[in-house]
């Protein structure tokens, strides 16, 4: 086989992946709409505690509907005014007060499980988000601070009320979240 | 037309590519279980059958042959799938986010789903025109997609039907999908080729 054979296959299979690159590359410039990016950068601002307290299922949601023109930017009460603060910056609006009919911020929080009062129902481990609860029907549940979101989704199905929400511990994620804002 | 007509219909049917020629079976399988999904996975897939047929032929008669490149027709279909693949994710993506989640991984996977390296090929063996092609690539599309629903469907009414613990999720799965290959024999009559 000459050199020159060699030097067309490998011609043709480079001028193949360039075209498919340009092409791929074209395309997803014009495929991604701009609404998609935003939805991608609000998202990134919101805490990600996925408690539906904005009453969108989760974060993204939500996202989704500030950047639609859907729903104002203060109804996360997780992420307080450093999250309305952030998000009237990416979307240069006017930063306003957190809207109370959404609940008020807590600051850093995660659950704790009282465990001399916990009797074991397992009702709590389906509504964490991030699966965060340690139990099992019968045994005493705990929660891992440092995955708890403070989304006090387990606070209602509990039947004795023995979670309550405590400031987070400094290593937990929470507070790392709120360091960062 | 007959021929066309003829050569769609064995390939959708007659030869299935997942039934009969066993391609294509780690989508078959792994996109099953919710219906949605299934009916995203074939749509999905009919479009890039599609596609890389008619591309892979235009590449097979306007490149790969008048140079003398027929060898390289493996790695160069499977560079031409990847791109169009590629590209059908994009589209997915930009069109329903909420599908993109819902197949997943399985979307990419597409790459690698031999019913599509499979076509290509047997276009070339074949000597199919693009006309021919671009139909031999739909309706084995068409065919795959048909199987999927149809899986998928039965697979929805196993979830909650009383099986033997033993045969429970993938053994059950493969029993039925073995059942629906010897279903699928029965179109060997019709005479397509």
């Amino acid at each position: 086989m000459s050199i020159e054979v060699v030097l067309v296959a490998c011609a043709v299979a480079f001028a193949l992946a360039l075209a498919l690159g340009l092409a791929l590359g074209w395309a997803a410039s014009r495929l991604t709409p701009a609404t998609g990016r935003l939805v991608e950068q609000i998202d990134a601002l919101l805490p990600q505690t996925q408690c539906g307290q904005c009453l969108y299922p989760g974060c993204r949601p939500y996202a989704a509907a500030i950047a639609n023109g859907e729903a104002d930017i203060n109804r996360c009460p997780p992420g307080g005014e450093a999250t309305v603060r952030a998000l009237a910056a990416l979307l240069d609006r006017e930063a306003q007060p957190l809207d109370p009919q959404y609940g008020a911020s807590k600051g850093a929080v995660v659950a704790w499980i009282d465990e001399e009062r916990c009797i074991g129902c397992a009702r709590c481990l389906p509504a964490c988000p991030v699966d965060a609860i340690v139990g099992a029907a019968r045994y005493t549940h705990t929660v891992i601070s440092a995955q708890c979101t403070g989304c006090e989704l387990c606070l209602p199905p509990c039947p004795v009320d023995c979670i309550v929400l405590r400031p987070a511990p400094a290593a937990s994620w929470r507070a790392s979240l709120h360091r960062a804002a | 037309m007959t021929e066309l007509l003829l050569l769609a219909l064995g390939a959708s049917l007659v030869n299935n590519f997942v039934l009969t020629n066993f391609l294509g079976l780690c989508p078959f399988v792994g996109v099953s279980r919710r219906f949605e999904a299934a009916a995203g996975m074939a749509l999905a897939t009919l479009f890039v059958l599609t596609i890389a047929s008619g591309l892979s032929y235009t590449l097979w008669h306007w490149v790969l042959q008048p140079l003398g490149l027929e060898y390289l027709r493996t790695i160069v279909f499977i560079l031409l799938i990847a791109g169009v693949v590629q590209f059908t994710e994009l589209m997915v993506r930009a069109t329903s986010p909420l599908l993109h989640q819902v197949l997943g991984i399985f979307l990419p996977l597409i790459t690698t789903n031999c019913a599509v390296l499979g076509v290509a090929l047997l276009n070339v063996d074949r000597q199919h025109g693009l006309l021919e092609s671009l139909v031999f690539g739909a309706s084995a599309g068409a065919g795959f997609g048909l199987a999927l629903l149809l899986f998928a469907a039965l697979r929805e009414r196993l979830e909650t039907a009383d099986v033997p613990a033993a045969f429970r999720g993938a053994p059950i799965a493969l029993v039925t999908a073995g059942l629906m290959a010897l279903a699928f024999m029965g179109f060997a009559g019709l005479g397509a080729r």
